[in-house]
């Protein structure tokens, strides 16, 4: 057992070498240490990423500016998308899924703890291989420079001839490298979730939390797979004298689109998946209710594991597929709008009638259902793939996604740090901060995104490192960039709340939400071993049969 | 004290939320007036079409538009019922709300009517995609290839045995006797993306994945657009103009653009440096030695009305300094810095100019 291995964490204590602690910390294969560490990693790049944005909007905030040189800016849209998709949305939400299925599921540990721990260190040398591109990207050629290839790097921009040096390399190779970390971690959920629930937990009593961790697992396994197979079909093509993606050699452009995007688009539903896990524990704790009809959100989330598999050709409507794939993908794309509409209504089903706390984690959680109603409703705007013809490449589809990933996800992330922080760390966030937190960040985040929809429909492509004045776009552009920077200070206040309610919030008990399931019934933070004996559950809720023992729900399932 | 100061807190923090509303609420007024069209700035709004794939485009896009106006509507205004409604009353804490764990028949109905709009719109948008798509080429269609480069616009009119880059010249449609464009789209390098907002939706145009896409554009005019899949450096100044002219204009343009290169024997010093330098490796002037394909082909160069795809008027000066020193108008771009002295650099511009 790990923890026979380790011991007892006392973080920070007196008297105790540093060194000794750091050793405890790199070699620990604790699921609620390295847990941390992901959530600690991905913070420190959220910042990372933030400040490559910041960068960009200040380039754009009016036409003609010269802030940054074309090669800088291409560089930081590059380097912010890859950032914030595989170093901080991955790994933060593998962070939450390993801190806290195991204490959701009634386990002491992963199933494989040294897996584990492999796979966090492989992501996190990925994210430090392609920031080290900046020190050594362009090799023996000369200064430093980071990857300029976009998010997606569609060939043959990727080929030597388009780019010379390491740049690329550092990106292939940081996305092969951190991507068997994600497949390692996936693996190790599934057989946590399948094998490793304590006596009692059936399946259809798991937390939706471990449900949706559960497929979304799945959906790693199956879009990474093809993400890393494409990597090493481009090493080749540039190191071994491949054609799969050389147009000039018969090679196919569109190859490596559709390989890339049937990763990158379950890779959408693999965050949000977590988001919708998220929102599923912390509504029905603020709402004083269950979850609303649970088989169906089950369900619901399976479709959307499936049917999410076969919409990805929608990033390529442009590339000219003939009608009929055109019309089948818009199909698929409209299909998966249902599922996800019956969990919006199932979150609002478990609200209708609750005692709803407007809580800092609340907050959050009604923050993401209102924005994600609205990135879904952009989504079937773009799913109409003629419309999607002028819409997409375009600072629209940018605003939407953006709707998605900041408005949906990171509001469900912020909603999930409010909520777990005092299990995690023993200490309440300050709810004043929490709430200015939540403020600043709304009116920032509605700012930027929804007037960005705005140049998209006035012919903005994305992309661009500058623009003409004549295009209307100015004024536009520069509000985008003001509410930037009240995100920025936004997640500035959350930072200092963190480091300040590390060691001056108030004590949170096991249970300072007064919820349901088994991580609340430990002390906080949790012992090495979690659970002195492993609990038996006889419901969905186990912490409501204990504290309602004349009513429990046991009897109605 | 404590108790004091933490209401406080409160208020404070609400009155500077209610603030930065309201400037957020003004600075958007302000950015969508901004944004409303002017009269003499071309504002490439895909909500202001003036040819048939465009507009049908936005005719789908009101019908989206709408239906998703209408989910909205129901949704929020259910979620904020629900958040005012159902918001826990102070002294109240002590019982909780009824346990209610979901309905079968509300299930159903709130998976069967998103099932039946989705049936809809996909009509509706297979509708259009096929409209769009498979129209027919008619005999009277203009054909054009357009060929992107790093960082211009290539367009070969094969029939009319006209060359040119970055301004696209065609004849306006008449509905009651059309005269359609057919674009067919090739890509010399990576990957780009035709996008003209007020004609058409965009196509991509792909190294050994040819394209086709067609306009008809009923109105005189010019359209601006530019590249919408990001190609390199200078994806940014890769700006695409498209001339729709009368019929009558279009066939005096293309007799001009057929012509050879104008020869004005004043000028021969500055031709003598054009064609002894590395301008004529990437650059054609017809009925010379210079018969480069790299760069734009510079034959009626003084007939275009902006250098460097469009990121600078097409004037003595700008030509003179784009010569000199590219990376003043587009840095990064593929065009190099000649390294001439000051006085073949004014001969070589003379003579660019006499190329009308």
């Amino acid at each position: 057992m790990s923890s026979d291995a380790l011991a007892v964490p006392v973080v920070g204590a007196a008297g105790r070498p540093w060194v000794e602690t750091l050793h405890e910390w790199v070699t620990t294969v604790d699921h609620k240490r390295l847990g941390v560490m992901y959530m600690v990693y991905s913070l420190i790049f959220l910042v990372i990423g933030g400040i490559e944005a910041t960068i960009m909007r200040i380039q754009l905030m009016r036409p003609h500016n010269d802030f940054v040189s074309p090669q800088v800016f291409n560089r930081m849209f590059t380097m912010h998308g890859t950032t914030m998709i595989f170093f901080v949305a991955m790994p933060v939400l593998f962070g939450f899924a390993n801190y806290l299925v195991p204490l959701m599921i009634g386990a002491r540990d992963m199933a494989f703890p040294r897996l584990n721990a492999f796979s966090f260190w492989l992501t996190a040398f990925g994210g430090f291989l392609l920031y080290f591109s900046f020190v050594g990207g362009s090799g023996l050629y000369g200064a430093g420079s980071a990857p300029d290839v976009g998010w997606w790097a569609y060939a043959p921009l990727t080929s030597r001839a388009f780019s010379p040096g390491h740049s690329t390399d550092y990106w292939t190779i940081a996305l092969l490298v951190s991507g068997f970390g994600s497949i390692g971690t996936a693996i190790n959920i599934i057989a946590t979730i399948l094998s490793m629930r304590c006596p009692g937990m059936k399946l259809g009593r798991m937390p939706l939390l471990a449900w949706m961790y559960l497929v979304m697992s799945g959906m790693v396994i199956l879009a990474i797979s093809p993400l890393t197979a494409a990597q090493i079909m481009l090493l080749v093509d540039r190191y071994l004298g491949g054609h799969f993606f050389d147009t000039q050699a018969g090679g196919s452009a569109t190859l490596w689109m559709h390989f890339f995007w049937i990763f990158g688009h379950p890779e959408v539903y693999v965050l949000v998946i977590p988001a919708f896990a998220f929102v599923s524990e912390i509504i029905p704790v603020f709402s004083r209710k269950p979850i609303f009809g649970y088989p169906v959100m089950v369900g619901a989330t399976i479709c959307i594991g499936f049917v999410s598999l076969s919409v990805w050709a929608h990033h390529m409507f442009t590339i000219g597929m003939n009608s009929y794939a055109n019309s089948f993908f818009a199909l698929t794309t409209m299909a998966i709008g249902v599922p996800t509409g019956i969990k919006i209504f199932n979150w609002l089903g478990t609200m209708w009638g609750g005692k709803i706390q407007f809580k800092t984690p609340m907050l959050f959680c009604i923050g993401f259902l209102f924005q994600f109603l609205i990135a879904g409703l952009t989504g079937i705007m773009l799913s109409a793939a003629p419309f999607n013809w002028q819409l997409s490449g375009s600072y629209f589809v940018v605003a939407h996604f953006h709707y998605v990933i900041v408005g949906g996800i990171l509001f469900a992330l912020f909603a999930a740090f409010y909520y777990w922080y005092p299990k995690i760390t023993g200490r309440m966030l300050n709810e004043s901060l929490g709430k200015l937190h939540f403020w600043l960040f709304l009116i920032g985040f509605h700012m930027t995104f929804d007037v960005m929809h705005i140049p998209g429909i006035l012919g903005m492509p994305r992309r661009i490192y500058t623009y003409e004045p004549s295009r209307g776009w100015d004024t536009l552009n520069l509000i985008v960039t003001i509410g930037t920077f009240i995100q920025g200070i936004a997640v500035l206040v959350f930072v200092a709340n963190l480091i300040f309610s590390y060691f001056k919030g108030p004590r949170a008990g096991n249970d300072p939400w007064d919820a349901w399931t088994l991580e609340w019934s430990v002390s906080s933070p949790p012992p090495d071993y979690n659970f002195a004996s492993i609990p038996t559950v006889a419901s969905r809720r186990p912490l409501w049969d204990r504290k309602h023992l004349e009513d429990p729900d046991s009897r109605y399932e | 004290m404590e108790e004091k100061r933490k209401p406080e807190w409160g208020v404070v923090l609400s009155r500077a939320a209610g603030v930065l509303v309201i400037v957020a609420g003004i600075l958007f007024a302000a950015g969508l007036c901004a944004a409303s069209p002017h009269p003499d700035n071309p504002v490439p709004s895909i909500f202001e079409p003036h040819s048939t794939p465009a507009d049908s485009i936005v005719q789908l896009s009101r019908f989206v538009l709408s239906i998703t106006a209408l989910i909205f509507l129901v949704v929020a205004t259910l979620l904020t019922y629900v958040v005012v409604k159902f918001r826990n009353k102070p002294g109240d804490a002590r019982h909780e709300p009824a346990q209610v764990y979901g309905s079968t028949q509300i299930e159903l109905a709130w998976t069967v009517i998103p099932i039946l709009i989705v049936v809809v719109l996909f009509l509706a948008t297979a509708r259009v995609i096929h409209a769009i798509q498979d129209a027919p080429k008619p005999a009277s269609a203009v054909e054009v290839t357009a060929i992107g480069h790093q960082f211009w616009w290539e367009f070969r009119y094969p029939a009319l045995g006209v060359v040119t880059a970055n301004e696209l010249h065609v004849p306006v449609s008449d509905p009651a006797n059309p005269a359609p464009t057919f674009l067919r789209l090739l890509s010399a390098d990576t990957d780009h993306s035709f996008w003209v907002p007020q004609l058409a939706g965009k196509t991509d145009l792909i190294s050994n994945h040819p394209n086709e896409m067609w306009i008809d554009p009923y109105r005189t005019g010019l359209f601006l657009g530019q590249c919408a899949q990001y190609c390199g450096t200078q994806h940014a100044k890769m700006l695409l103009r498209v001339s729709v002219d009368r019929p009558e204009d279009f066939d005096a343009w293309v007799r001009a653009q057929k012509q050879t290169a104008n020869q004005d024997e004043k000028e021969v010093a500055g031709r003598h440096v054009f064609e002894s330098t590395a301008c004529v490796n990437c650059h054609a002037v017809g009925g010379t030695a210079a018969n480069g394909r790299f760069g734009p082909d510079l034959t009626h160069l003084m007939s275009r009305s902006t250098i460097a795809a469009g990121a600078a008027d097409n004037t003595a000066e700008n030509l003179r300094l784009w010569i000199q020193k590219p990376d003043a108008i587009k840095p990064g771009s593929l065009m190099p810095a000649m390294q001439l002295g000051d006085s073949d650099l004014d001969a070589l511009v003379r003579y660019l100019q006499t190329l009308r």
